[in-house]
């Protein structure tokens, strides 16, 4: 069966979730193109599916193709608070399939000695904003495992899953995006797809890569996002940044749910006639500056979106490289259109994140700077 | 209305199979050691002691940077070892040399990992007695507390999941019970149903905090029965009851799919480490008179002796033997180069990520610029 494709057309449905005064927050439209280019054949089955249908599939894929795959966790047995899991245990049995006590340290310490003894150890974390208590054992344990024990041992079969990110109501502990925290942590791999097809490729190859990797999910797209997927195994490169929206004027980098704000600012812009290049970082680390600096020598211009708060958020690691290495050709500041620098809070939530709107106002005055 | 005591009316059971003198307990029930093994376990004993002793002479000669000592723990590391058989794997703390020792790492490897040189095979990276052997099942010490207990129990459940007639062993001090992983441990281990042996030292410091100031619970054998774990208080200066307890746990742990707790009663006769000078925080007639009078290796040699098993002449033989192949480890490990600068940058992933192939070549044009900045023994 043929993917169908309209030129430059998605195929999902553009769904805005009202929230208090009128505020959508629209989901990726980017490129099926760009994305079908990675899809293994024209002649593949795909279906239209969402996000959690789609880690839900990678998982399925994962057991299926090596039986000494796991995936534990809170509530996965009968399907996990976000159905990710759905149907493995059914599938798997409860043996490779299995709800853990409620202990985020266990979760992950359970799941390095699993991963050290050559398994892949599928850990889910229920929300981002819990995983602060299995912190030391994934950076003073996962992290260095290979390194202290001079490759004699190492976890790279473990996997940690965890939703993140703004869902409209989920206040401090629903909401955080706290991939900064990983991303100082030389041994670990953080990840974050934007939509349901690069998901299930990227986790397949987090699951596969032989070295400890943090995913992190966008809960915001886990039912609203949806595009088609190719049902077969496939993989998505790991440390390879790609171009979703070509441009000229200014170069946007953003990964997961922030994506398709950027990109609805970046459909405006060009109204306004400032073209806009757009790059899902995908990999945050080790993460592909060749890409991102590719695009800054042709734009001379870079704006970096994240939910996470502004200050010390990963926008300043890509800013501070960007400058190192393009100084000479940058037309204007680095800029960041972030969230602030507050716990996440509820009734505030719109002032708070970086909207189309903030981002629209940032790209028209750092063109014009 | 009844609630449960803090406290049980009568401390746990503790465990024994030779008395103070190393002679037989009546009607104590141990297993049968044979003379051969007997005998090699008091001479790992001697060697770890004598290992010990020479290291830390080492660390104080400026030879080394650090040493941590196992006296007056020899009986738990070596006996709880013969128990074991070499399929099981093991998580340590970092109190356990007397383990890897027994399953044949070489003193020439000790010495090499404490010196930091290329033969280390963990190149280098860590402070001495940071040891690892994947050819021992031994897991690479870390110095972070307990983290290693959780680990054992996801290992033990593959293990399960493989069939195999083995189990995982994780040991730990009295000070790592009370961290989280302790508890998340045992509490993983018993509804996965993992055979694991949880061994606990408990010798009564943990650097200068005295077990008063740890926790209130009778000990630690105890905690098993809040977790649903099966558990067993020792004493951790008894050879023959080490050595029983753990062969029981085995047998449990790998046919019931079930872990198992094993409190070992001891006392941590030397400092905490090189960095630490105990007599500030506890009397020296204490840790003289534990030095002594409850030496666990000195227990076992009146019983191999009773035995006609053991003489002073073989005694005397073995440790000026260990001394001078000690001494000689050390000279060579000492002489042996460092481990190459590449290896800085290597394993941190299984590959090297651009970042580092950037950071290594930025490092190496700094260290022609400014050569003197860097140590002389590491190869370029």
């Amino acid at each position: 069966m043929k993917l169908e494709m309209g030129t430059g057309t998605a195929l999902r449905n553009i769904i805005g979730r009202r929230f208090g005064h009128g505020w959508k927050r629209p989901f990726s439209t980017a490129t099926c193109d760009v994305e079908n280019q990675h899809s293994a054949n024209a002649n593949t089955n795909a279906k239209s599916i969402n996000l959690y249908s789609a880690i839900n599939q990678a998982l399925h894929i994962a057991l299926e193709t090596d039986p000494r795959a796991f995936v534990f966790g809170e509530d996965v047995s009968f399907g996990g608070v976000f159905r990710c899991t759905t149907g493995l245990a059914d599938r798997f049995g409860k043996t490779r399939v299995f709800n853990t006590p409620l202990c985020e340290q266990g979760i992950v310490g359970f799941g390095i000695g699993l991963a050290a003894m050559g398994n892949r150890a599928i850990a889910e974390i229920q929300f981002a904003d819990y995983i602060y208590p299995a912190f030391d054992q994934i950076v003073n344990e996962a992290a260095k495992f290979r390194y202290r024990s001079g490759n004699q041992f190492n976890c790279g079969g473990l996997t940690i899953r965890a939703p993140y990110g703004a869902v409209g109501h989920g206040g401090h502990y629903h909401s955080q995006s706290p991939e900064a925290f990983f991303c100082h942590v030389p041994g670990i791999k953080v990840v974050i797809p934007r939509s349901p097809m690069q998901a299930k490729g990227l986790l397949l190859s987090c699951i596969r890569d032989p070295n400890p990797v943090v995913f992190f999910e966008p809960k915001w797209l886990y039912r609203l996002a949806v595009g088609e997927v190719p049902e077969h195994d496939y993989m998505l490169p790991l440390s390879e940044a790609e171009v979703i929206r070509k441009g000229s004027d200014i170069t946007l980098v953003g990964w997961g749910a922030q994506l398709s704000i950027m990109e609805q600012a970046c459909i405006d812009a060009e109204k306004d006639g400032i073209s806009c290049e757009l790059i899902d970082l995908k990999t945050l680390i080790p993460w592909d500056k060749e890409t991102v600096e590719a695009s800054v020598r042709k734009t001379g211009r870079v704006l970096i979106s994240h939910e996470a708060p502004v200050t010390g958020g990963f926008g300043a690691e890509i800013s501070a490289s960007i400058v190192e290495r393009c100084f000479l050709r940058l037309e204007a500041p680095v800029a960041r259109v972030c969230g602030l620098d507050t716990p996440f809070p509820l009734v505030f939530e719109p002032f708070y994140m970086p909207t189309k709107n903030k981002i629209l106002d940032t790209i028209k005055a750092t063109v014009n700077y | 209305m009844r609630f449960l005591s803090e406290s049980p009316s009568l401390h746990a059971h503790c465990y024994r199979v030779l008395d103070d003198n190393g002679q037989l307990i009546r009607h104590s029930n141990f297993i049968q050691v044979s003379e051969d093994i007997a005998v090699k376990m008091y001479s790992n004993m001697v060697t770890l002691q004598t290992l010990d002793t020479i290291f830390y002479e080492a660390q104080r000669q400026g030879r080394i940077s650090f040493y941590v000592t196992t006296i007056g723990e020899e009986a738990i590391n070596i006996a709880s070892a013969a128990a074991l058989t070499l399929d099981d794997f093991v998580f340590p703390q970092y109190r356990e040399p007397g383990v890897l020792l027994w399953r044949g790492f070489t003193l020439q490897e000790f010495a090499n990992q404490c010196f930091g040189n290329k033969a280390d095979y963990g190149k280098g990276r860590q402070m001495p007695i940071h040891y690892g052997s994947n050819k021992h099942k031994y897991f690479t010490v870390s110095s972070t507390i307990a983290t290693q207990i959780p680990h054992a129990v996801g290992a033990a459940y593959s293990l399960k999941m493989d069939k195999k007639d083995a189990c995982a062993v994780t040991y730990f001090g009295d000070g790592g019970t009370s961290e989280g992983d302790f508890h998340a441990a045992l509490n993983f281990a018993a509804v996965t149903e993992a055979p694991v042996i949880f061994i606990c030292r408990n010798n009564g410091w943990a650097i200068s905090t005295p077990t008063s100031d740890q926790f209130r619970s009778d000990g630690i054998a105890v905690r098993g029965q809040a977790y649903g774990v099966r558990s067993i208080r020792v004493d951790g200066n008894d050879v023959l009851a080490i050595y029983s307890a753990v062969h029981a746990a085995r047998k449990m742990a790998v046919n019931e799919h079930r872990p198992i707790l094993i409190e070992a009663v001891t006392y941590r006769v030397g400092h905490h480490s090189t960095s630490d000078d105990s007599t500030k925080y506890r009397p020296a007639d204490e840790i003289e008179w534990w030095r002594m009078a409850r030496d666990p290796v000195t227990r076992f040699r009146k019983w191999i002796e009773s035995n006609g098993w053991w003489s002073s002449e073989a005694e005397s033989q073995l440790r000026s033997s260990i001394r001078n192949q000690l001494l000689q480890a050390i000279q060579l490990a000492e002489k042996v180069e460092k481990p190459p600068v590449k290896d800085l940058f290597t394993d941190v992933y299984d590959d090297l990520p651009p970042n580092l192939r950037e950071q290594e070549k930025l490092l190496r044009e700094t260290i022609n610029r400014h050569p003197k900045d860097y140590p002389a023994d590491v190869p370029l």
